[in-house]
């Protein structure tokens, strides 16, 4: 199941954590970090339903803007 | 069209040079049960399985023999079980190259090294490594020795099919020779006449599918090197031969070494003899001397046909269908084409199933033509990324895995071939719950020791009821058949009792002539089993 309520422990700072990961890389090393961090991430979740889940809801968000 | 017959390629072994036949100054062209259009793996596969089971058969081919470029080399166990009931497995099994170890590389760090872990208790391997004309060399031996004991097969060289009619019932074909024209009635066509399957062109039916925008390079090298027989695979090689590269050993001290080369290329120039050594002494460093055997650039498709049969006109290996060399899948699943094929035709011609039952090949074998295809597309979207972001994906993989064991189950550089189980197949009869997963209806039967001898070889190419720990009485028979009868015992048997019992005190199994299983039971009850019988006829 996708989590979609609120999961984390420490919100702001979890998220400063990511933005505060991308700082001083280029581009190019930006998006190398955020591949790695995807895969892994998605090792965690593991089940592959879950993970369809997850990219339905970014593909679809993406196109409401 | 009517062009003379002519060598298309040089050959490798001349196994059936022409030879005038008397159909060529018949007054009416004179019908045949089974021509079979295609001499390369499929071709003889299927000549010679249909050909023990009593079904005379003619196979035509444009050439007299294998082709001396070697293609496929990788076989797997599936395919070493097929031949070996056929009788060609063991010499292949004497003369391949057996491997159980792989490494893959990015750039020079080795990422991770696998090992195929063959389980104990089978006749064949893993996989072996030999070259395609080797391969279709000791089929053809298995056709001279069946031959010699009454098979009914004959093999015309040097006899190219130029056109064919489809008729509900029959075929008729155009054939050429040394001699001229002549030609030939059907009433079954297997075309096994490879990728660019002329037949399949001229029944104007279609083969669609995807190009891969990619260049490979082979180069077959002759060398003493005392590399180990592994498999090693790179991406983005520092020595910087290609986009990636593979190395494999074959007998002989021949070795496969694959480069990718990329799309836009000047392919005669990098067919050069210098450019090509040029690779391989940059990969193989300067000391290694070696010679240039075989040489060839490739490009690939994953395509099949819609339907594989068409009335009486039945397409079998890569006529029907073609992946891409990554997992080892055209040959090895062509052999599964002919094994599937091969008993059916033959029960059909008996007079013992329906016409139905053709139609489950072609239901059977699109599923495992598609299960072939997504493997080799996948393995291919991996090895050569078609955009940006797949590649930064591929190499996020790559770069996780030197440190990360999870990234290495993603890395794909070939899903290597297992056999198809038939999930699903209309074939399937009833299961019985607490046996094992693994030997479900539609599993191929794995393979486990029986005294001395094996499993797979008592079973043969016969419809075969298998009792473990329970009776069966003798002589049963059921719609006009009376199934083979093995009975055994799971004690001091631990593989037989792993693979075919698992929890269950006994059981009762249907076997298909290609060593499938059809349905299982916990113990014998004719009326159930001559109901799975019937439904394995297509005749429910
Ligand atoms: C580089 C490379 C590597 C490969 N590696 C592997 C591997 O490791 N493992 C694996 O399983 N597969 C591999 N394959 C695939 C394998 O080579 C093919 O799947 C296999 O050859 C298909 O066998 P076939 O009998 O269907 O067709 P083919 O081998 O193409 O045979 C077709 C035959 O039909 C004959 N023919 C054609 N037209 C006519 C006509 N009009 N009349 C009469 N005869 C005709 C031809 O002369 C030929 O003998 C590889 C392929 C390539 C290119």
């Amino acid at each position: 199941m996708l989590e979609m309520k609120p999961n984390f422990n420490r919100p702001d700072e979890t998220y400063a954590m990511l933005i505060k990961a991308h700082e001083g890389l280029s581009e190019d090393e930006s998006h190398a970090m955020n591949a790695r961090l995807i895969l892994i991430l998605m090792n965690q979740i593991g089940d592959h339903e879950t993970i369809r889940k997850a990219l339905d809801l970014a593909a679809a968000v993406n196109r409401k803007s | 069209m009517n062009k003379p017959v002519a060598e298309r390629y040089p050959l490798a072994f001349r196994l059936y040079p022409y030879a005038q036949s008397p159909d060529q100054s018949a007054q009416a062209p004179v019908r045949h049960p089974v021509i079979v259009v295609g001499g390369g793996p499929v071709g003889l596969a299927t000549g010679l399985d249909l050909g023990t089971r009593g079904i005379p058969v003619l196979v035509l081919d444009d050439q007299e023999g294998a082709g001396l470029g070697s293609r496929a080399i990788c076989f797997a166990k599936r395919t070493l079980e097929i031949c070996d009931r056929l009788g060609a497995g063991a010499a292949m099994l004497e003369k391949g190259v057996q491997w159980n170890i792989g490494k893959v590389f990015h750039d020079d760090r080795l990422l991770y090294e696998f090992n195929l872990l063959p389980e104990d208790g089978h006749a064949y391997p893993a996989f072996i490594n030999l070259q395609q004309p080797l391969f279709e060399k000791f089929l053809h031996e298995a056709i001279v020795r069946a031959q010699a004991v009454g098979a009914p097969i004959e093999i015309r060289g040097f006899n190219r099919v130029d056109a064919v009619e489809r008729h509900d019932d029959h075929v008729a074909l155009d054939v050429m020779t040394p001699d001229g024209p002549y030609r030939l009635e059907a009433d079954w066509l297997v075309a096994c006449d490879g990728a660019k399957s002329p037949l399949r062109n001229k029944l104007g039916l279609g083969f669609d599918g995807r190009v891969f925008e990619d260049n490979f390079l082979i180069a077959d090298v002759k060398m003493k090197a005392d590399f180990p027989t592994e498999r090693w695979f790179w991406f983005e090689p520092h020595f910087k031969s290609g986009d990636s590269a593979l190395l494999h050993k074959q007998p002989d001290d021949i070795w496969r070494i694959d480069f990718q080369l990329g799309w836009n290329i000047d392919r005669q120039k990098e067919l050069q003899p210098e450019n090509i050594r040029a690779r391989v002494s940059a990969m193989l460093g300067p000391d290694v001397e070696y010679e240039l055997d075989w040489c060839s650039i490739y490009t690939f498709q994953c395509r099949r046909m819609e339907k594989f049969r068409h009335g009486p006109v039945l397409f079998a290996g890569d006529s029907a269908h073609q992946v891409s060399p990554f997992g080892a899948r055209g040959a090895n699943s062509g052999i599964q084409d002919a094994d599937n094929l091969a008993w059916k035709l033959a029960m059909v011609i008996k007079g013992l199933a329906p016409e139905a039952l053709l139609d489950t090949y072609d239901q059977e074998r699109v599923y495992g033509a598609d299960q072939n295809i997504a493997n080799s597309t996948r393995a291919t979207d991996f090895i050569t990324p078609k955009s940006a972001m797949s590649k930064l994906f591929r190499n996020a993989v790559l770069d996780l895995a030197e440190t990360v064991p999870f990234a290495r189950t993603i890395v794909n550089s070939g899903r290597l071939s297992l056999p198809c189980t038939y999930d699903g197949s209309p074939l399937n009869g009833p299961d019985c719950q607490g046996l094992p997963f693994r030997t479900r209806p539609g599993s191929p039967c794995p393979d486990a020791p029986v005294g001395k001898d094996w499993l797979l070889r008592l079973i043969g190419g016969d419809l075969t009821l298998l009792a473990i720990d329970t009776d069966m009485p003798e002589g049963f028979a059921a719609h006009g058949i009376s199934p083979k009868q093995l009975r055994l015992s799971s004690q001091s048997n631990p593989a037989l009792c792993e693979r075919y019992l698992g929890e269950a005190k006994s059981a009762v199994y249907l076997i298909r002539p290609d060593q499938h299983v059809a349905a299982r039971f916990d113990r014998f009850d004719a009326d159930a089993i001559a109901a799975a019988l019937a439904r394995v006829l297509a005749k429910d």
